[in-house]
Formats: structure tokens, C-alpha cells, sequence
């Protein structure tokens, strides 16, 4: 049971600090949050929409975004309808997004926090990033686990240039593959490159313009939620 | 206590949130206000001896144990746009975040349930000053330098302006920020005395009104 306090929404005392713990002053596990980063363009909010259209009938699901200087991709998810406009935030992060998801993650916490006492207990949230280059990843004390979106578009050899996001997100994913042929990205190559960057790590290839969607990346958030709850 | 945490409460790298905010240099800069490093030398001297002024007694004074909800209302009371009223408690709530991480006490644990939404950020800065056990002059000095060391930083980003311009400036405005933390700290055993009436209301309009019309804007890099 999750017990709402009219002063801090938390039970007794003040919410704890840090981000990193794993359960609610209540002792139920709290929402597990999954982070999206990748390059601009990639196909994070696409993503992120594709998700909770597929996630939210079985999950309670918010998202936080943070915007590099405008609210456009909360604007996006919120246009699409893909949630209730209170299950969505926008953090806004001062030229430096990266900053906000690893240095200082301040203000994303803030707004899960948030969005679990308006509209908790909450199972799912994702956090999606500005959007920035290859070395941007998320801090353990903000998110549980990471995604990174990389798209065909975006030159063949980024699964074999690495960098934190490709060589250490929890997920891999390389979206865009109906681009492809127009490009002229060699996905064989490219899922070799991302094997040898990532060892046992999964990389998912997909196509948010067809039938199987995001489905793959579904499967994997509803393997780590089964993971974060047991 | 130990005086070196001074260092870690004024850096910059300190994880509480103020990097995604300029201090009125975003605004600024687009008004053609800020053009380079005199222009922005200006702007940082006359937001010292106003917000910065009024940030460094309410600091010192929290840190001298006057009460946090009188030093939140004179806040308030010295803040006339709404815009910086929230982003002072949202970041006075994220420093108090940090700070009870950093410095676990009973003291931040109590401040952080009388005031869940946050209490304005120099007030909280006093308070944590006090659990690092520092002194009220090292928060006043704390919030002097912040209210001209986001500006400055935010204008590198800004205008790709010489970070060693930037730093320069910083450097002269060292005597001035000294009179400021003397004179906060003074302020404040006032206000222990007879009330937070005594402490400064040097306001600089133009920075409250533009603080609003940045609030408002689409399209901007930084929060305030
Ligand atoms: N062809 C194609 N376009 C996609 C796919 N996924 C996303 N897009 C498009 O790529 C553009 C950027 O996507 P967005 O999700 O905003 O990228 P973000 O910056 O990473 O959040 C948008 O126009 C999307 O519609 C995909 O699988 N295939
Ligand atoms: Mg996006």
C-alpha cells in the first residue's frame, strides 16, 4: 500500500535524498526508471511514444524529458496523446544536457519525485535525454538502467567508433532500419561492430515504420521490470 | 568543523541544480545587455550589490539560526517576479537535496519536511552552511559569489565568450564581493536582534522584469 502524508506525500519524515534507493519511505519498491539517450534524431521520442502506447493498458507509466532549449519533445508526447498530460515533465537543462542526466541529476529527480506524489504509485518512468553526443550516459543514482538509440541514418561505423553510450547502455538499439537501403548502412556490419563493442550486451534493431514497432524494446523493459520487482 | 567545505559548497560542480540557470544573463544577452566581458562585468556588479546583496544577509542570517520560515517570507518579500520566486524554491530544494546527502543531519532532514516544496535557495544555502559548520560570514560569501559566478559561466555558454575573459571578470568583482559578504553578515546579527526587517531589499527591476519575460519565452537555453 503506498500511504500518503498531507505534508510530504512521503510517510513519516522527509523523502530520502538520494535517488538510488530502491524502495518508498513505505517500503513497497518504488517506479523503475529507465533512461534514453543517443544522439539528436536517433528516435528517443519516438520511442518513448511507442512505448507507453504499448506499455500503458498493463503499466503505470510517466515520463520525464529533457528539452535542450525548448519543451518540443514533451509537446510531441503530449500532441500524440500518448499519456495524460500530468504523467508528463520537462526539465529544463541549461545548454548542457548531459549535465543533467550524470553531473548534477537535481532536477530529474525532482521530477520523478513529482510526478509520483501527484500521480504515484507509478511502475514505469521513462527519462529521455536532451539528446547530445556519444560519450552522454546517465548517473546509477538517477536511473536504474539505460537505453541508447542510434539510427542508421547517423553513419554505419557509430557502433564501431563505441563511446560510453554504445559500448556500455544497458540496451542497444539501432533504429531506422527501413532507412537503410536508402543510405546505404551495412546492418550486418553494423551488428557485428556493436557484438564486439558489447559483448553479451543486447542491441535490437528496429523499425518504428513497421509491423513489429517496438515490440522488441517492449519485451526488454517488461524482462527488467520482472527483474526490478522480484 | 572544517573550513575547506566552503570549497566544496561554492564549486560550481556542487550538484544542486544551478547550472541549468543564468542568473539573468539568458535575458540579458538577448536584450543586447550583455555583449562581451565589460558589458557582462556591469551586469555581474550591479546584480551583486542587488540580488546578490540580499542572497548573501538571508544566507547569513539562516546560518545564524534565524528562523527559516521569517528568512522564506523576507524572501518573498524582496522577489517581486513570481518566475524567480519558483526557480528560488526549486533550487533551494534541490540544494537541500544534495546537502542532506552530502552532509546527512537532523537539522536538513527537519528543514527538508517543514518545507517539501522547498524554502528559497539562500535561505536553504544558510542552513547547510551551518550543518558543514561553517560560519555565516562563509554563506554569505557562498551566495555573493553564486549570484555573479552563474552569470558569468552562463555567458561562456552564451556568447562563446573567452572563458578567461569570463574568470577576469570574476576576479575584479573579488574586493566588491568581499564588502557584500561584510555587510550581509552585519545585516544579519541585525536581524538576529530586531527582526528580518533589518535585512536588505536592494532590488534591480529590470532584472525582475526580465526575469518574466524569459519565463515566458520558448526557445531558451537556460531556466532563469
Ligand atoms: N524512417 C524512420 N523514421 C523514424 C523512425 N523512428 C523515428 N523516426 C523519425 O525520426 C525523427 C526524429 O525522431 P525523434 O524521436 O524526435 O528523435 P530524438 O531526437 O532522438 O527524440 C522523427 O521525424 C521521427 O518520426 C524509424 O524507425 N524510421
Ligand atoms: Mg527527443
Amino acid at each position: 500500500m503506498h500511504l500518503h502524508h498531507p505534508h510530504d506525500g512521503h510517510g513519516h519524515g522527509a523523502p530520502a535524498p538520494s535517488g538510488a534507493a530502491a524502495r518508498r519511505p513505505d517500503g513497497t519498491r518504488r517506479a523503475l526508471r529507465l533512461g534514453l539517450g543517443g544522439p539528436v534524431g536517433s528516435g528517443k521520442t519516438a520511442t518513448v511514444a511507442a512505448l507507453c502506447r504499448e506499455l500503458r493498458s498493463e503499466l503505470s507509466l510517466a515520463v520525464v524529458t529533457n528539452d535542450i532549449y525548448t519543451r518540443e519533445d514533451a509537446e510531441f508526447l503530449l500532441r500524440e496523446a500518448v499519456l495524460p498530460p500530468e504523467r508528463i515533465t520537462a526539465v529544463e537543462t541549461g545548454a548542457c544536457p548531459h549535465t543533467a542526466i550524470r553531473d548534477d541529476i537535481s532536477a530529474n529527480l525532482e521530477a520523478v519525485e513529482d510526478l509520483e506524489d501527484a500521480v504515484g504509485p507509478l511502475d514505469l518512468v521513462l527519462l529521455e535525454s536532451g539528446g547530445d553526443n556519444l560519450t552522454a550516459t546517465f548517473s546509477r543514482g538517477l536511473v536504474d538502467a539505460q537505453i541508447f538509440v542510434i539510427d542508421v541514418a547517423g553513419g554505419d561505423d557509430i557502433p564501431r567508433k563505441g563511446g560510453p553510450g554504445v559500448t556500455t547502455a544497458d540496451l542497444l538499439v539501432v533504429n531506422k532500419t527501413d532507412l537503410a537501403p536508402y543510405v546505404g548502412s551495412d546492418l550486418d556490419r553494423m551488428a557485428a561492430d556493436a557484438k564486439a563493442q558489447r559483448g553479451h550486451l543486447p542491441v535490437v534493431f528496429q523499425s518504428l515504420r513497421e509491423e513489429a514497432g517496438v515490440d522488441r524494446v517492449a519485451a526488454w523493459v517488461r524482462e527488467r521490470l520482472a527483474a526490478w520487482r522480484a | 568543523m572544517t573550513r575547506a567545505a566552503l570549497l566544496l559548497l561554492a564549486d560550481g560542480r556542487f550538484p544542486a541544480g544551478g547550472h541549468a540557470h543564468s542568473g539573468g544573463a539568458e535575458a540579458a544577452v538577448r536584450a543586447g545587455l550583455i555583449t562581451d566581458a565589460a558589458s557582462l562585468e556591469e551586469f555581474c556588479r550591479g546584480r551583486l550589490h542587488t540580488s546578490g546583496l540580499v542572497a548573501a544577509s538571508l544566507a547569513a542570517a539562516a546560518a545564524l539560526g534565524v528562523d527559516p520560515g521569517d528568512l522564506d517570507a523576507a524572501a518573498d518579500a524582496r522577489t517581486p517576479s513570481p518566475a524567480l520566486r519558483a526557480a528560488a524554491r526549486r533550487l533551494g530544494r534541490q540544494l537541500l537535496r544534495a546537502a542532506r546527502a552530502t552532509w546527512p543531519c537532523a537539522g536538513l532532514d527537519l528543514l527538508a519536511r517543514r518545507f517539501p516544496k522547498g524554502a528559497h535557495q539562500p535561505v536553504v544555502l544558510g542552513a547547510v552552511a551551518q550543518a558543514a559548520g561553517l560560519e555565516p560570514l562563509d554563506a554569505a560569501y557562498c551566495a555573493a559569489y553564486e549570484s555573479v559566478g552563474g552569470p558569468a559561466t552562463a555567458t561562456v555558454r552564451l556568447l562563446g565568450l573567452d572563458p578567461f575573459d569570463a574568470t577576469g571578470v570574476l576576479a575584479r568583482l573579488a574586493p566588491a564581493t568581499d564588502r557584500v559578504a561584510d555587510r550581509a553578515v552585519r545585516a544579519a546579527r541585525e536581524a538576529l536582534d530586531t527582526g528580518v526587517d533589518a535585512l536588505p531589499a536592494a532590488s534591480a527591476p529590470l532584472l525582475e522584469i526580465s526575469a518574466e519575460v524569459h519565463a515566458a519565452r520558448t526557445g531558451r537555453l537556460f531556466a532563469t
